[in-house]
């Protein structure tokens, strides 16, 4: 889906940058058959120019209208807003709202990576980076502002008599240490362990919270994406793994991480310890289209979109308002 | 030279470019993978793609061995459940059956081939998935499970074409070994089956193309464990789930080792291919 996603956000840069040039072509040779053309060259060639250009306004016109996101006018700023693969699909719908509310803006959300979108920030290559996870060495430099937090369920499967585990249980488990429930709830059943695929977000941030500098077990089940992670552990009775807090339904369970159970006050108070912030970072204090966009993330409004799209949003009064 | 014999050699180019461009494209299409997957097996040295048996792509480690055996178990797999069914069935249909009974077989076993792979894995998911589970242990997600499901996706493949093959030995051969007291069952399988080999073993050749080409299917049942399994029960990775399950997030060296896992599979394939056709020329020669 964000691959996808990646593609369209490619295609619709690139187009938006050609049909400006064409459409300001278009309005200063007025698109006169005999003008667009080198006015010297032979009438057939000419003709022959004009028949190209002419398709080529009309492919510019057709990739527009497939693309309405780039249609915003062009008259107005454009903002790159490049980073976490994981906060991307969220920033677009940001972005949406955003540009919904003013007309003449343009956002411009594109993917990478939590690394490549800070390295876009520090080279200038974009207004704000995206990054999922925290800041380190010279990144800090960087001005961040939390715009909302992503924690990790560890789930099992509802008939799982296991309400807590700890930590190191979770590390132990995914190591391929402890391979059956006996030690954890009495039952003498392998443990079904089910991960997500090297590369993904979600497998980054539980690598880092837990698992450290550690291997997880070769033997894991990998599933390439949160869904399907979670459709596998509410088939198997045996089995555990990690999704995203806001996925989790009913058809799983969450257990309580040394004690303590992932909701949203627990994670707010920093209590529960598998949370990752989402960071917004730019160059100096953020000013201008890009004030506007972070303030706007801020808003009471966007913050109740965070909240009903599994997110958990930064706490309101207390918002942090950024920190050097 | 006459219009006819200059509409000649126009149809002459036309076509030989058309068929140019295809071959071009495929052409395009090889060098691509290699140009993108060589370099890093280059860098990191081939031994350590082909034997290594670690991937952990964001620390540096593409030991690619697992997904290798992975995708010859499950094509071996498919294979020993596809072929003997596929098989049986082309000879009942050809041999045994009524006419009429083979008239409405036939096309439905060809349906076969036209349901989408995603609903095979999705069957085997919601019903292969558990039943092994239950039944055998393991988490169910395993190399059994992605076998049965391509044994069952390439038993199109090799029916069709072996009745094809079968239907084309001459009737005089059968009549020929019935008139000497054979049965029917001794004339297939002492005359009509060795006639008509090269065929089955060309629809053999096919059906093991699909299966070890196959992702989404697999994917979905196979678990996906990028690790030697150790018995059937256990999950598995082929070469292609390898690359459809990691390409969303992969960048720099983690695409280019996914274009190393292409490059591989294509070599396994060349070389797959490449023994089928000498064993089945050298059959059809004796």
């Amino acid at each position: 889906m964000s691959c996808q996603k990646q593609v369209r956000d490619y295609a619709c840069s690139g187009s938006e940058k050609k049909g400006e040039k064409r459409l300001l072509s278009m309005e200063t040779e007025e698109f006169k058959p005999g003008r667009v053309g080198a006015p010297s060259a032979g009438q057939e060639n000419s003709s022959s120019f004009f028949h190209y250009s002419r398709f080529l306004v009309i492919m510019i016109l057709v990739l527009m209208a497939l693309f309405p996101s780039c249609r915003s006018g062009r008259s107005g700023h454009s903002l790159v807003v490049a980073g976490s693969t994981s906060i991307q699909p969220f920033a677009d719908k940001w972005a949406e709202v955003f540009m919904e509310k003013r007309p003449g803006e343009i956002v411009d959300v594109q993917g990478g990576g939590s690394s490549a979108g800070i390295q876009a920030v520090l080279t200038g290559a974009a207004h704000i980076g995206m990054s999922s996870r925290e800041l380190k060495g010279d990144e800090k430099e960087l001005y961040q502002i939390e715009v909302a937090h992503d924690g990790l369920a560890i789930i099992v499967h509802p008939s799982n008599p296991l309400e807590n585990i700890t930590i190191e249980q979770v590390k132990s488990i995914f190591l391929g240490e402890i391979t059956t429930w006996e030690t954890l709830n009495g039952q003498k059943k392998a443990i079904t362990v089910v991960v997500r695929e090297e590369g993904s977000g979600t497998r980054g941030a539980f690598q880092e919270l837990v698992m450290g500098k550690s291997r997880i077990t070769k033997k894991a089940i990998v599933q390439d994406s949160n869904g399907t992670v979670r459709e596998i552990v509410s088939r198997d009775p045996n089995a555990i793994g990690f999704i995203s807090l806001g996925l989790v339904n009913d058809s799983v369970k969450a257990l309580a991480l040394n004690g303590v159970k992932p909701t949203e006050e627990a994670i707010l108070k920093r209590e529960y310890k598998l949370v990752r912030p989402f960071l917004f970072l730019t160059r100096e204090t953020p000013s201008g289209l890009a004030k506007e966009f972070i303030d706007f993330v801020l808003s009471d409004e966007i913050q109740e979109l965070v909240h009903k799209e599994g997110l958990i949003p930064v706490r309101r009064g207390s918002r942090p308002e950024g920190s050097r | 030279m006459t219009r006819l014999e200059k509409n000649d050699r126009l149809v002459r180019l036309g076509l030989l470019m058309i068929a140019l461009s295809a071959i071009s494209v495929l052409a395009i299409i090889t060098l691509f993978i290699f140009e993108q997957g060589t370099p890093i097996m280059f860098r990191y040295g081939f031994k350590s793609f082909l034997l290594g048996q670690d991937w952990y792509p964001s620390e540096k480690s593409f030991g690619l061995l697992p997904m290798i055996v992975g995708s010859l178990m499950v094509t071996f797999g498919a294979l020993i459940i596809g072929v003997p069914l596929g098989l049986a069935s082309a000879i009942f249909l050809t041999e045994f059956s009524h006419r009429r009974l083979t008239r409405i077989l036939k096309p439905v076993i060809e349906l076969l081939a036209g349901i989408p792979s995603v609903v095979y894995g999705f069957i085997g998911l919601m019903f292969l998935v558990p039943f092994i589970r239950d039944n055998f242990g393991g988490p169910g997600l395993s190399v059994l499970a992605a076998s049965l499901i391509l044994g069952i996706m390439i038993l199109p493949t090799v029916i069709s074409i072996a009745i094809d093959s079968i239907r084309a030995v001459p009737d005089s051969y059968r009549e020929g070994s019935i008139a000497l007291g054979a049965t029917r069952w001794q004339t297939v399988r002492m005359v009509v089956l060795p006639a008509a080999r090269s065929g089955i073993i060309a629809g053999i050749i096919l059906g093991m193309g699909r299966a070890i080409g196959e992702t989404m299917a697999v994917i979905m049942v196979a678990g996906n464990a990028a690790d030697i399994p150790g018995s059937i029960l256990a999950p598995v990775r082929t070469l292609t789930s390898n690359i459809a399950l990691e390409m969303a997030y992969a960048s720099e060296e983690h695409r280019e080792a996914l274009f190393a896992t292409g490059v591989i599979l294509f070599i396994i394939i060349m070389i797959l291919n490449t023994i089928a056709n000498v064993t089945s020329t050298r059959q059809r020669k004796k």
